[in-house]
């Protein structure tokens, strides 16, 4: 792999704090309190899973770390700049590949003949370096997510927020992007928060999970993930974890049912 | 490195390519033929329909001439420059004030579309001259205007540019609340949001309302001419000046000769608005 990417501008040896969320309370105005009174801080270089069934506040807790909505109270503090990847890639379709790469890059006010090389680089960092003409409806959709997190890439944000970016894939398709996303985590060492509904994706991705009560969102339990990597999802380790947090994710999601 | 680089490219791109939608795409000939056949059979249909009216002597030649006579007097007349001096006069006309229309329907539209309270202000009124039959307008253009260039002009504005704003408002609402979000979430802010995403994809319904924005100015400039063919020969002055003159040749000779203007445009319309669907993938790739 000949590709480079600029390391984030973040300090790390002075403030190893990627994101610090504090007392975070978010109460909607329909009186819904979808998150209440959330700790939680995220080295930087990171890699962490949150799960948790439905109504957990996932998703209002990956609004706030990208700025896109405030909390109600407490404080959400990043260091640098976070970007979000949704579960549908989000391409936009009159844009190609390579076009949507480049949006990314012009709206940082990257110049013109700079974006071209940058955006094919990250292409090929995805593995998509050829498809740079194609448009969105001309990709699969682990292709569409490659290119998303191109995309996001291209930002040069330090925190990367995830928001169930597989959950539409089919096994084998999130199986080989999970090694994909992996890889680019570590060769451009960004800091990772990931979503998801799917606890053996999290033990197999994770250093950490968090699992989130629902209704409203707390932090139930952190898991530490002390399984050497490469990680393969169906392999022994993986799985006892993941049998470990879902047995605490259903005793809470019991909770509701009585 | 977790996993062997190497082997994982190998299997993504074995993925990739078993994803791959294999479609075998038809030669170009015989996609046009395929579309050019049916409007070829109607225009025969409809041609044969006229012949049969006139062969029932319903009305006498000399009111409703046949396809074979009106034929012959437009091969005639597309000979004479003041024939083409009418067209492009009719053509300048249209252009001109097409061309203003979008431009203040444009500007009016994204102003209504994206700030609020223009939102409240004026967004049913939009929708009111929309309805308005252009027409009305004359009289208030004469007495603004005169009987002149300006006055046919502001009628074919005042018909265009609230069809090309609506167009604008409504592609505006529709666009896909996500792709706002991944605009924001790349950095875009209001002017570069609009710029990048909004109107992009705002762009089919756009195209919609410039459409039906044409039809609107087309037939304000129609009526606009035949109420003032004073103004120098035109498509709509020899309409006037045919019935005048009971020239009912002339006359359905300048018919067809607006038909097949109106079939252009739309023509050109068709293909802009196919353009963009495939570009957007809403075009099946086997048809």
């Amino acid at each position: 792999m000949t590709v480079t990417l600029a390391p984030p501008p973040l300090p790390r040896v002075d403030s190893p704090t990627a994101v610090n969320v504090s007392g975070v309370t978010k109460r909607f105005p329909s009186g819904l309190v979808a998150l209440d009174g959330i700790d939680l801080s995220v080295n930087a270089g990171e890699f962490v899973c949150l799960v948790g069934a439905s109504g957990c506040g996932k998703s209002t807790l990956l609004n706030l770390i990208a700025g896109l909505d405030s909390p109600t109270t407490g404080s959400v503090t990043v260091a640098g700049r976070a970007t979000l990847l949704f579960q549908e890639a989000a391409l936009l379709p009159w844009l190609t590949a390579a076009g949507n790469v480049e949006l990314a890059l012009r709206l940082r006010g990257v110049g013109k003949a700079e974006r071209r090389s940058r955006a094919a680089e990250l292409l090929d960092l995805v593995h998509l370096g050829g498809m740079g003409g194609r448009r969105p409806h001309e990709l699969s959709g682990g292709m569409r997510q490659r290119v998303a997190l191109a995309r996001a890439l291209a930002q040069e944000a330090d925190v990367l927020l995830m928001d169930e970016p597989f959950g539409a894939l089919d096994a084998m398709t999130r199986d080989l992007l999970h090694d994909e996303l992996e890889r680019v985590w570590n060769d451009t060492g960004r800091t990772i928060i990931f979503v998801t509904h799917n606890v053996r994706e999290a033990a197999r991705l994770g250093d950490r999970i968090v699992l989130l009560t629902s209704r409203p969102g707390r932090v139930a339990e952190t898991f530490d993930v002390n399984i050497e990597r490469p990680r393969r999802i169906e392999a022994p380790d993986v799985s006892g974890l993941a049998g470990h947090v879902t047995a605490a994710l259903r005793k809470e999601v019991a909770r509701h049912g009585r | 490195m977790a996993v062997d680089a190497k082997e994982l490219r190998t299997e993504i791109a074995g993925l990739d390519a078993l994803e791959e939608n294999v479609t075998a795409k038809r030669p170009f000939a015989q996609k046009l033929w395929s579309r050019v056949w049916p409007k070829l059979a109607a225009l025969a249909i409809v041609v044969f329909l006229w012949q049969l009216v006139v062969w029932s002597h319903w009305r006498p030649d000399f009111v409703l001439p046949g396809p074979k006579a009106v034929g012959s007097t437009l091969l005639d007349q597309v000979k004479t420059g003041t024939f083409w001096e009418a067209v492009a006069r009719t053509m300048k006309r249209a252009v001109g004030a097409y061309a203003a229309a979008a431009v203040i329907g444009g500007v009016t539209g994204a102003l209504i579309a994206t700030v609020k309270p223009m939102r409240t202000a004026f967004g049913a009124l939009i929708t009111g001259l929309q309805t308005m039959p252009s027409i009305a307008w004359f009289p208030l253009a004469v007495l603004l205007f005169k009987l002149s260039e300006s006055a046919i002009a502001f009628v074919v504005v005042m018909g265009a540019a609230p069809a090309i704003a609506n167009g604008l408002i409504s592609g505006v609402d529709h666009v896909p609340p996500l792709l706002v979000r991944a605009g924001r979430v790349l950095g875009a802010k209001r002017l570069t949001l609009f710029r990048h995403v909004i109107l992009p994809a705002a762009l089919p319904s756009v195209l919609g309302g410039l459409k039906q924005a044409w039809a609107f100015a087309w037939r304000s400039l129609m009526a606009a001419e035949l109420l003032a063919p004073s103004l120098g020969r035109s498509i709509g002055a020899d309409l006037q000046f045919a019935r005048d003159l009971n020239d009912a040749k002339g006359l359905f000779a300048s018919m067809v000769v607006l038909l097949v203007i109106g079939l252009l445009v739309d023509g050109l319309f068709g293909a802009a608005d196919h353009a963009l669907r495939r570009r957007w993938g809403l075009v099946d790739p086997a048809t």
